[in-house]
């Protein structure tokens, strides 16, 4: 062992080389042949129109599932976002009865959002308590408030300019809810991939015990992260309600498993401290195209649900298989 | 002594017959050269210490014996059968057992079921015989002279009773090959002694032993035979009693090493910490000392004294029921290691994989890692100024790495710690405590780790060292406080350091510490 101080290079291997062996990139190939097999598959899958029509079946999951990839990355994990958007679309509703205009009701659905968020962060971060049962609780809770509030009825009414959110377009097919999408995109890669925050998530995803001695404030990161989801939870249910145009208890029922599998589908490591945001975005396309091409080919809902379960094992266990076969 | 004499008339005698041995064995993993050619002879009745700094193989060698790895090319042989382990099971049909490093225990089982886990007593229909398991199990602990009770739950087993359990786990199969990966490693000085006594039973029984370790004074005190790795070759092997340390040193890193300490002027300055009244409900109580700067200030005691948890409560990690901190006279609270780094205080962990280091994320992230609020712009990583910072305090310490974007799980263990210590210096910290430094590394990086440490306090940073070793702890500080039961028991300055102090200090005789 020599005592001259030697130059230790940056990098081995370069970042492009990195990304193109990535799961983005094969989950990019799954993209672009789900794409060219719908275009053979209907002949009304190439229109802008309907093309523009697909992007609602992610848009709003896909919020989610942007801030859900964080905290899947922490170690955490947040079920009852469905959950959150049916108490936030329940206040909407009952403000517009109480004659809320516009502005409010957006300020009411990202509000109790962030409450949400609030509750599920203090309860796990304050109390130390496991996310999933703590959210499997607050699950059942939120959407039973819900319920309760509204029974069998139907909230309606929403003002003229609340119905833009979610059906309006900025410019020809694009709608607002996609410019949003893309922007809360952006928003979420930037965050993870480029600040402080973010190194601190994957920091703590991979040990949290680490992350802690390195003077990492790891409650304060996660209760962040559960605000995070909760306001995205707002904004989808500003959106959904928009759409929709009514609000019913079962708005966005099991919502949260899809975005869940969109996360994961987008290569975020269930068990933490792996992931990365392009990944979700090519995932949320890749779920909105097939669910569309399904529907194009009038395939009915409870198949669709049975090839995006299969999509998701089938692309979890593909690599598993691959490493297995090659021993 | 008879025991010595005894040997020199084995050794001179014509070469004993190995019960185990292993020749040409080769293992190569993709981009590193693991073992390359190497032998091991173990004998009956004797103990081979394998020695070699971290890297030169030594634990691959023990997973190619244990059935873990396969090696690519070479033989082992067993009474002169050539025998392969395609598993663990088929290792331990052959007789071959190890004790490591970490053997994996499990806390909500009983003594006994740990010690039997996979290999239970079988009674009627399949089931775990349990009674013929607790007894087998109590002779097995008797054996070793453990006072464990087998139906005892581990989690309420002290550390070294533990250890005791995973010595016995190793013991219950039918083992005539017994390798202990670093023993003594995690124990006190009385139970060192104690798994000696046991080493010697276990020869007297006829078992071939191989020890590897860290420590000369241990292989010169158990072992008869030795057999040396340096980078994936052997570079020698012979008889203890015709070797001497500093030959052996020589054999294991390639080079002299004449000094194991460094030389160091004892200048200290003013105080820089002051601790006073900390106090744990269980752990510790009413703790308090100063510290100068550029001192040294080694904490001693057995295993269990409550170092490592006031340690922890220092760095903000552990709640207190009491106590006051001041830092360059200024009172500070620490509730978080945050806070602890903030004012200036670092910790360097003794369990590096958990605590220290992030092991998935890559060298250069987990230095900067405390220190991103000066990589980084409004928040924003900067990559440049970040691999900037890694590459100047990992090179201070003389990292040895293939990139600085090699993930910190990939380095050996006495690179971990440069890696974990290179973290701190960058927050340009005012206090480092490091407990258990040396603990698990090779020699080589031992000795940088203390010349690294040494040229810190002379930087005037103000060091905390916890040590369990006590050449460590007499060669390195400026001053010594022991503990024993979560107390201060005894505050030794420079001239008063010494081995037969700290160790009736620490261990509670009265007459020899006067």
């Amino acid at each position: 062992m020599t005592t001259t101080t030697r130059s230790i290079p940056d990098r081995l291997r370069s970042p492009l080389e990195r990304n193109l062996k990535s799961w983005e990139s094969l989950l990019m190939l799954v993209a672009i042949g789900i794409f060219i097999a719908n275009s053979f598959a209907s002949p009304y899958f190439l229109n802008a129109w309907n093309l523009s029509d697909a992007t609602f079946n992610f848009t709003e999951k896909a919020m989610i599932a942007f801030a859900m990839a964080l905290l899947i990355i922490s170690g955490e994990i947040d079920l009852s976002v469905a959950a959150i958007i049916a108490l936030a679309s329940t206040a909407m509703g009952a403000a517009v009865q109480a004659g809320v205009g516009t502005e409010g009701l957006v300020l009411i659905g990202l509000a109790v959002g962030l409450a949400c968020g609030a509750v599920n962060g203090f309860l796990v971060t304050g109390l130390g308590l496991p996310s999933i049962v703590v959210t499997i609780g607050t699950m059942s809770l939120f959407r039973g408030i819900s319920f309760i509030v509204l029974g069998d009825q139907v909230y309606k009414g929403y003002p003229a300019d609340f119905a833009f959110f979610g059906q309006g377009y900025v410019w020809w097919v694009i709608s607002f809810e996609f410019v949003l999408f893309a922007i809360i995109a952006v928003i979420y890669a930037v965050i993870l991939h480029m600040t402080n925050f973010g190194r601190a998530v994957y920091a703590i995803g991979n040990n949290a015990t680490g992350a802690l001695f390195s003077g990492i404030r790891v409650g304060r990161v996660k209760f962040t992260l559960f605000l995070l989801t909760g306001l995205m939870s707002g904004v989808a249910a500003v959106c959904l309600t928009s759409r929709l145009g009514s609000t019913r208890p079962s708005i966005a029922f099991g919502w949260e498993l899809e975005i869940v599998t969109m996360v994961v589908l987008g290569g975020v490591n269930i068990l933490g401290g792996f992931g990365s945001i392009p990944g979700v975005v090519i995932a949320a396309f890749v779920m909105g195209l097939v669910t569309f091409g399904l529907g194009l080919l009038n395939v009915p809902g409870i198949v669709m649900s049975i090839v995006i379960g299969a999509l998701l094992i089938s692309v979890i266990a593909l690599p598993r298989l691959w490493s297995m076969w090659r021993g | 002594m008879s025991m010595q004499l005894e040997l020199r008339s084995d050794v001179s005698n014509a070469a004993p017959i190995p019960l185990l041995s292993l020749s040409g064995v080769t293992k190569t993993f993709p981009g590193v050269r693991a073992l390359s050619d190497v032998s091991l002879n173990l004998y009956p009745g004797k103990v081979t210490a394998l020695v070699g700094e971290n890297g030169a193989g030594k634990s691959t060698v023990v997973k190619v014996l244990t059935g873990i790895y396969q090696p690519d090319e070479g033989d082992i042989r067993i009474d002169g059968e050539a025998l392969s382990f395609p598993t663990p099971q088929s290792a331990e049909t052959a007789g071959v057992t190890a004790i490591h490093q970490e053997t994996v225990l499990f806390d909500e089982l009983t003594v006994a079921e740990n010690i039997f886990l996979g290999h239970a007593p079988k009674g009627r229909f399949g089931l775990i015989d349990k009674p013929a398991m607790a007894t087998r199990a109590r002779e097995i602990l008797d054996g070793i002279g453990a006072k464990i009770d087998p139906g005892a739950t581990l989690k309420d087993l002290g550390t070294a009773n533990k250890h005791l359990v995973a010595i016995s786990r190793a013991l219950s199969i039918d083992a005539r090959v017994v390798i202990m990966d670093e023993p003594t490693a995690a124990l006190s000085q009385k139970e060192i002694e104690e798994l000696y006594e046991l080493v010697e039973s276990l020869k007297a029984q006829g078992k071939a032993i191989l020890f590897i370790s860290h420590k000369f004074d241990e292989i010169f005190r158990i072992a008869d035979f030795y057999t040396v790795y340096r980078d994936g070759q052997m570079v020698g092997e012979g008889a203890i009693v015709d070797v001497s340390k500093p030959e052996l040193v020589k054999l294991m890193v390639g080079r002299d090493v004449r000094q194991i300490f460094p030389e160091r002027d004892h200048n200290v300055g003013h105080d820089i910490l002051e601790v006073a009244g900390y106090d744990h409900p269980t752990e510790f109580a009413d703790i308090g000392f100063t510290l100068r700067r550029g001192e040294i200030l080694g904490f001693y005691g057995l295993v269990g004294a409550g170092r490592s948890e006031f340690m922890q409560a220092l760095f903000g990690i552990t709640r207190l029921s009491g106590g006051a901190v001041r830092i360059d006279g200024a009172p500070v609270s620490i509730a978080s290691p945050a806070d602890a780094v903030a004012s200036g205080i670092v910790y360097v962990p003794e369990d590096r994989g958990k605590q220290g280091t992030i092991g998935a994320l890559p060298i250069f992230q987990n230095v900067s890692l405390p220190s991103l609020a000066r990589t980084s712009r409004k928040g924003f990583i900067k990559l440049a100024e970040e691999f900037k910072l890694a590459r100047e305090y990992t090179e201070r310490l003389d990292l040895r790495a293939a990139s600085l974007d090699t993930d910190v799980r990939n380095l050996s263990g006495g690179n971990q710690q440069k890696v974990v210590i290179a973290k701190w210096l960058a927050t340009k910290p005012k206090v480092i405590i490091l407990d258990e430094p040396t603990k698990g590394i090779d020699i080589g990086s031992k000795a940088a780790v203390h010349e690294f440490m040494a040229e810190l306090a002379a930087q005037g940073l103000a060091v905390i060292m916890v040590s369990s070793e006590i050449p460590e702890i007499v060669g390195m500080s400026d001053r010594v406080i022991v503990m024993r039961e979560g107390r201060i028991v005894a505050e030794l300055a420079r001239d008063q350091i010494t081995p037969e102090t700290l160790v009736s200090h620490a261990a509670g005789i009265r007459e020899a510490a006067q």
